[in-house]
């Protein structure tokens, strides 16, 4: 589903690939293509820390991609409706498929998949902090899609002109099938909203606990973003946290009210002068503690991770050692 | 709408039958979701719930129409009692681990193929299409299950135990698939569908060339006997059906 913390700083052991040598004639080309607005591929030069950044970027938003299969994988076999039941199926395939085109977008940066999936088990990787909330009940799967594929759209859409050809062709793939999902999210909204009083209070209450969650989606204030100013020079962000979290908050009220529901935001109010709706003060503390490991979820999200891999060792050897036969077999025959 | 209006109970019961064996191992084939060995068997496992949940709801459709009585693909989903339900035991056994469940899905989707190819001819237009439809997706499952059947089985030596416990284990369960009671006799003789019974020699030449390239042991027949289908399930149902039925049982009424 996406990435929110462009910019999260990741402790030791960022993934290693092969040496670049630092040359000015080369910089000075990949500058210049930078600022033509062209693409950089994976086998041209480019600089150390552009590639360092993009792995941790890539690989955060495909671990996120994984970790958000979780929460929704939750409603999959208690789905009230066999269609929904498909749609949800449906989703959250798509959302592996999407780890798949990421990770082997990284890999074109001198990666593994296999090390940065590690890197993930064992703690030292992020990913989007939304997936470390829990999906309570049924509605909460409709406001998913509506807001954190939503708010995932508002972030990735401009990637799809990043300057890094393989992330940039990966995410206009991803970007369709995620407003695919933000119209199903919405559809199901508003199926239930046309429904029983505990249907809607069931949306309203989904909405109550994941509005601000989803607004913190775009990362921290623009003036506290260590990242930002770097990514946007070198054409890896091209908007500002701030401009898409305003941008998104403007669309969303317009669709809140369609739908009948209050965001849980007092202060959320029109301003004329500005031409964009104010909002209230985000709680930072929360999301950073949540970014750090303190949120209902992160143990519970990673320890499932871990045990599917490590209960399926003994599956991933077996086709190991069932390839190494086959070889070996057809060398005979041969 | 060219169906004919009135269908014999044992004609909507043998409809009944192949939905809730889609219904059944869909619902537990979703519980692997995020769970899997590797990604691509994350997806893979989505996909073949996805499938078979689609056919589920084109069987558990035509059946409700055929019954006459206004019940849809929901209401037969989640709104019956166990006894009602008539999926072979099979399906709804267990997960477990990733063994049994391709072992599973191997000697179910070679079942499913061969009755699936038999409706082609049958006297019910609308199941015989339904069966084409389906009958590709079917393919690609056996395909697909029996690649790591032989990938398990052929692998190492803590893999092949595991697909010989996986299959000991499932194999007096399929026992089941072929049987019939007097109600199917008239199935078959109106040219509905196969008699169960006519299957058991093709499925096991579908299934034991397969066992035998995993270098498995095919288990001998006992005398062991499950009855899902005439509605006396396992002591798994009902569990399966509390975590499936919970919301619509939660909110009567309400639509989704
Ligand atoms: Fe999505
Ligand atoms: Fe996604």
């Amino acid at each position: 589903m996406y990435t929110q913390a462009l910019d999260i700083p990741q402790p030791k052991g960022e993934p290693k690939g092969p040496r670049v040598v630092e040359n000015a004639d080369y910089q000075a080309e990949f500058d210049a293509k930078i600022d033509a607005g062209g693409f950089i591929e994976a086998k041209d030069w480019m600089p150390e820390a552009y590639r360092k950044t993009l792995v941790r970027q890539i690989s955060q938003h495909a671990h996120s991609e994984i970790v958000g299969m979780l929460p929704e994988g939750n409603w999959i076999t208690r789905a009230p409706s066999l269609k929904r039941k498909a749609i949800l199926l449906a989703k959250v395939q798509d959302e592996g498929g999407h780890g798949l085109y990421l990770y082997a977008a990284a890999e074109t940066l001198g990666v593994s998949r296999d090390e940065l999936y590690e890197a993930l088990l064992d703690g030292r990787a992020k990913y989007s902090s939304i997936f470390n909330y829990p999906t309570l009940t049924w509605a909460d799967i409709g406001v998913i899609g509506w807001l954190v594929d939503g708010a995932a759209i508002m972030n990735q859409i401009p990637l799809c002109k990043c300057s890094y050809g393989p992330y940039s062709r990966a995410m206009v793939r991803i970007c369709k099938e995620e407003s695919f999902h933000q119209r199903q999210g919405y559809d199901l909204l508003l199926q239930m909203m046309k429904g029983t009083p505990e249907q809607r209070e069931m949306v309203q209450d989904a909405v109550n606990r994941w509005w601000w969650p989803s607004i913190m989606m775009f990362g921290p204030h623009d003036k506290d973003s260590q990242h930002s100013e770097t990514s946007m020079r070198w054409g890896i962000k091209r908007i500002s946290n701030d401009d898409l979290r305003q941008k998104f908050v403007d669309a969303t009220v317009k669709q809140a009210e369609v739908l009948g529901i209050t965001l849980p935001d007092p202060d959320l109010k029109w301003n004329e002068a500005r031409g964009h709706y104010d909002f209230g003060a985000i709680d930072w503390e929360e999301f950073w503690s949540t970014v750090n490991g303190h949120g209902q979820c992160n143990v519970d999200r990673i320890a499932a991770r871990r045990k599917a891999w490590e209960e399926g060792a003994w599956v991933r050897e077996a086709a190991l050692e069932h390839a190494r036969k086959q070889a070996a077999r057809e060398k005979v025959a041969a | 709408m060219t169906q004919q209006n009135i269908a014999t109970p044992e004609h909507i019961e043998y409809v009944l039958r192949m939905g809730d064996n889609a219904l059944i191992l869909g619902q537990r084939l979703s519980e692997w979701c995020g769970h899997a060995p590797v990604l691509e068997e994350d997806m893979a496992l989505a996909n073949t719930a996805l499938d078979l949940i689609g056919q589920a709801r084109l069987l558990l459709t035509h059946a409700g129409k055929l019954e006459g009585q206004g019940r849809d693909e929901d209401q037969l989903a989640f709104l019956r009692v166990e006894r009602d339900y008539r999926n072979v035991t099979l399906t709804e056994l267990p997960n477990e681990d990733f063994g049994r469940t391709v072992v599973r899905n191997f000697l179910f989707a070679a079942f499913q193929v061969l009755l699936y190819q038999r409706l082609a001819t049958s006297s019910d237009a609308e199941l015989a299409a339904i069966a084409a439809k389906s009958l590709k997706e079917a393919r690609y499952h056996l395909s697909h299950a029996g690649e790591w059947v032989i990938r398990l089985g052929d692998g190492t030596e803590l893999s092949h135990a595991r697909a010989q416990a996986a299959l000991d284990y499932l194999w007096p369960y399929t026992a089941e698939f072929f049987a019939a009671n007097p109600a199917d006799d008239a199935v078959a003789a109106a040219g509905i569908g196969p008699a169960w019974a006519s299957l058991e020699p093709e499925w096991e030449a579908l299934v034991v060339p397969v066992l035998n390239e995993a270098t498995l042991t095919v288990p001998a027949r006992t005398p062991f006997r499950t009855y899902g289908k005439f509605g006396r399930h396992s002591e798994h149902m009902g569990h399966l059906l509390a975590t499936m039925q919970y919301m619509q049982r939660t909110y009567p009424g309400a639509q989704w």
